[in-house]
């Protein structure tokens, strides 16, 4: 099987470490990954704030219509392949686009969905002994249905205590601009989600999403609060030897 | 907070202040914010037991939005089709292209009458006329029934919520406000919810007894049969709906359903989305005039105000769906904090950030579809399946299209110049480091970010530039 990793523009740029477990805990599960260097951004920060970009979709089919499967550290931004490329593409009067955006879509998965759909595991070898609570982000749970995959991967995880976040399905304020346009909500639901985090005992607050744990663990170290942020993929591909 | 000059109705101010602004004022009212995140959290609980109960309850949501699609589809015929059986059975059938005209259609309906007072009920849609301003200013006084309603017009204060108008008021708000405005208020009433529910009980039976004309809206107009229902909880539209002598129901055209049989789906997803009951505990049902039984004058009102503007594109259409149940405002977490004041119109929280832009032009309400964290929670519970996310990201495609924002712009156009080719991305993501220099704030939008949230570190190198390392030994 022939599998690419989209890292997404965000941890391309500012959290590599979240695209390098990614390479490295597919590799420990042998399934390698090829980057290719011509992608750059699905576009979703563009589309959500009402710039529809259809060269970037364009770029994203393209690089992307050879790999039998595409895999992604983001369910944000699967959520955007699936649902706003294909969107995108029409309402640029292009179906012969659509079309392809659509097939790519149905062959890109969000981390925690391909490892347990398509390398069927839940149980992926990890070592991590912190107290860590899980942010199911509003993209995972509501565009992508991922359910409770990510806690089953987390749960597998030797040494890991997995923390109960209180009002776990309610948004975290982030919403890509949303966070600056309407700063005072968004710092208000962001206060309301660092209570629950703080309250939740955990050492590490974890999601799979890198955009959503920005904003959040922007927040908490501006209160020192102590707790540290990692994507799901940097706690999956930690192990005895790396611990 | 002015009323601006924008059509579609007289009260509405939308974008003025713009949304932004209106929320920052809302968020620093701490009573506020309890007032409201208690009433939504208990009706969100209770909605989320009482639909848990359907075992079908994703294919009743599937077959609500293909009836009211249906509906759409059809409209010019069913509304027709309702005016022959409603006018067959002795109501007069009016019709009202916008606000204005529905307002002097109305009073003039109730000059006719020789009266000089109205009682009122299921008043949404009037509201969003603007009709008991209107009303005033011809002279004939409009007195609100519903509780919450008239919590609200005692008060001198706009609605906040689709079902709940008062629900910003707590209960020592509410009595105080009884105290002030009633006058014949007990003079020991204490904020106990029953002691406040008798007050309101007696003063509002001196209106039904007296009263000879209503105005109400309607929940269902029924094609097939001219009929229209009213669902509500308390009783006081029951007595507006029987007991005076003239009835005028001001009804959107896009509240039809083609048969009686429709209501089966409705009557099952509107009390469990919005109230978060098997039932609503009245279910008034009328058809046209029954002799010597309710009101002799049945008039009503087909309102279109901005409706067919919103008809006429194809996906923002399904707004036309929303049986306003309020299910999406109740667990919104941007409305949760902001309450309905913010959206600055009659239909608040998700739905009116997408309805409200249709209604009145993008233009005039630019600010609203990005009062939202496209947080998907709306869509999930709404009972038609209205995407309200999807129409969210049209509209604000809209919205920029029509409020050109010159830096935004250029940022954004900046952006995704570097996005479209790989050189100009490997350059630009290796820009990261000069994040450090805004660590303390800097510009629009760095400066709203770094109001609450310190920016991240950036990394040494980008991932591209680790993978080119480690994979291809060459450079990027």
């Amino acid at each position: 099987m022939n599998v690419a990793l989209f890292t997404t523009c965000l941890v391309d740029a500012l959290f590599p470490d979240a695209g390098r477990a990614t390479v490295r805990l597919l590799e420990r599960l042998g399934q390698p990954v090829e980057f290719p260097l011509e992608q750059t951004c699905c576009g979703q920060m563009h589309t959500n704030s009402g710039y529809f970009e259809v060269d970037l979709v364009r770029r994203h089919v393209n690089v992307f219509s050879e790999y039998d499967a595409v895999v992604v550290p983001s369910a944000s931004c699967v959520a955007s392949i699936r649902h706003q490329h294909p969107m995108i593409a029409r309402d640029a009067g292009d179906e012969a686009l659509a079309a392809r955006a659509e097939a790519v879509a149905g062959r890109t998965y969000e981390l925690s969905q391909f490892l347990v759909d398509v390398l069927g595991t839940e149980h992926v070898g990890a070592y991590f002994p912190h107290r860590v609570a899980y942010h199911p982000t509003c993209h995972s749970v509501r565009l992508l249905g991922v359910g409770d995959r990510p806690q089953r991967l987390l749960r597998g995880v030797r040494g890991l205590e997995l923390m109960e976040l209180e009002r776990a399905d309610e948004c975290c304020g982030f919403g890509g601009t949303f966070a600056v346009k309407n700063v005072d909500v968004s710092a208000a639901m962001l206060a309301d989600k660092m209570d629950a985090v703080i309250d939740s005992g955990a050492e590490i607050l974890c999601a799979g999403d890198r955009s959503c744990l920005m904003h959040i663990g922007g927040g908490l170290r501006r209160i020192r609060a102590g707790v540290e942020t990692l994507h799901l993929a940097e706690i999956l591909a930690s192990t005895e030897r790396a611990a | 907070m002015s009323p601006g000059p924008v059509p579609g109705g007289e009260t509405i101010w939308v974008d003025d202040p713009p949304f932004p602004r209106n929320a920052a004022r809302a968020v620093a009212d701490s009573q506020l914010r309890r007032n409201i995140r208690g009433a939504t959290s208990t009706i969100r609980e209770r909605r989320g037991r009482i639909v848990g109960e359907v075992p079908d309850w994703q294919e009743l949501r599937s077959a609500g939005a293909a009836i009211k699609d249906e509906v759409l589809r059809g409209l010019d015929g069913y509304l027709e089709q309702f005016e022959g059986a409603a006018v067959a059975r002795g109501a007069q059938v009016h019709w009202a292209r916008d606000a204005e005209e529905a307002n002097a259609l109305i009073a003039s309906l109730v000059a006719a009458t020789g009266e000089r007072e109205v009682i009122k009920v299921k008043s949404l849609t009037t509201e969003e006329l603007g009709l008991d301003a209107a009303l005033g200013r011809r002279g004939i006084e409009a007195y609100e029934t519903d509780l919450a309603e008239l919590i609200v017009q005692l008060g001198h204060d706009r609605p906040s919520h689709v079902l709940v108008p008062a629900i910003h008021k707590n209960r020592a708000e509410i009595r105080e406000i009884f105290l002030r405005e009633m006058p014949d208020a007990p003079a020991d009433l204490s904020d106990d919810p029953q002691q406040l529910a008798e007050a309101a009980r007696r003063h509002l039976r001196r209106k039904f007894l007296d009263a000879r004309v209503a105005i109400s809206g309607a929940n269902f107009a029924i094609a097939e049969t001219g009929s229209l229902l009213v669902a509500e909880s308390e009783g006081n539209g029951r007595m507006c709906l029987t007991l005076p002598r003239t009835l005028i129901s001001v009804v959107g055209i896009e509240k039809l359903l083609p048969t009686f049989r429709d209501l089966e789906v409705f009557l099952q997803l509107l009390p469990r989305s919005s109230t978060g009951e098997r039932m609503n505990p009245y279910n008034s049902l009328w058809t046209g005039v029954t002799p010597g039984d309710g009101p002799q004058e049945v008039h009503i009102v087909l309102l279109d105000n901005g409706r067919t503007n919103v008809l006429a594109d194809e996906l923002g259409r399904q707004a036309l769906r929303c049986i306003r149940c309020s299910a999406c405002l109740n667990v919104c977490p941007v409305y949760e904090r902001t309450g309905g004041h913010a959206y600055g119109a009659t239909y608040p929280g998700p739905i009116g950030a997408v309805l409200t832009p249709q209604l009145v032009g993008v233009e005039h309400a630019s600010t609203l579809p990005f009062a939202s964290s496209l947080c998907g929670y709306c869509y999930e519970v709404c009972p038609v399946k209205i995407d309200i996310p999807s129409l969210l990201v049209k509209l604000r495609r809209d919205a920029v299209r029509a409020v050109r924002h010159r830096a935004q712009d250029a940022l954004f156009g900046a952006a995704a110049f570097s996005m479209r080719g790989r050189r100009r991305w490997t350059r630009a993501v290796r820009l990261a480091p000069v994040m450090r220099l805004l660590r303390r704030g800097g510009p629009p939008p760095v400066a709203q970010w770094t109001a609450v949230r310190d920016l991240p570190e950036p990394p040494q190198e980008s991932f591209r530039d680790w993978w080119v390392r480690e994979h291809d030994g060459a450079r990027g």
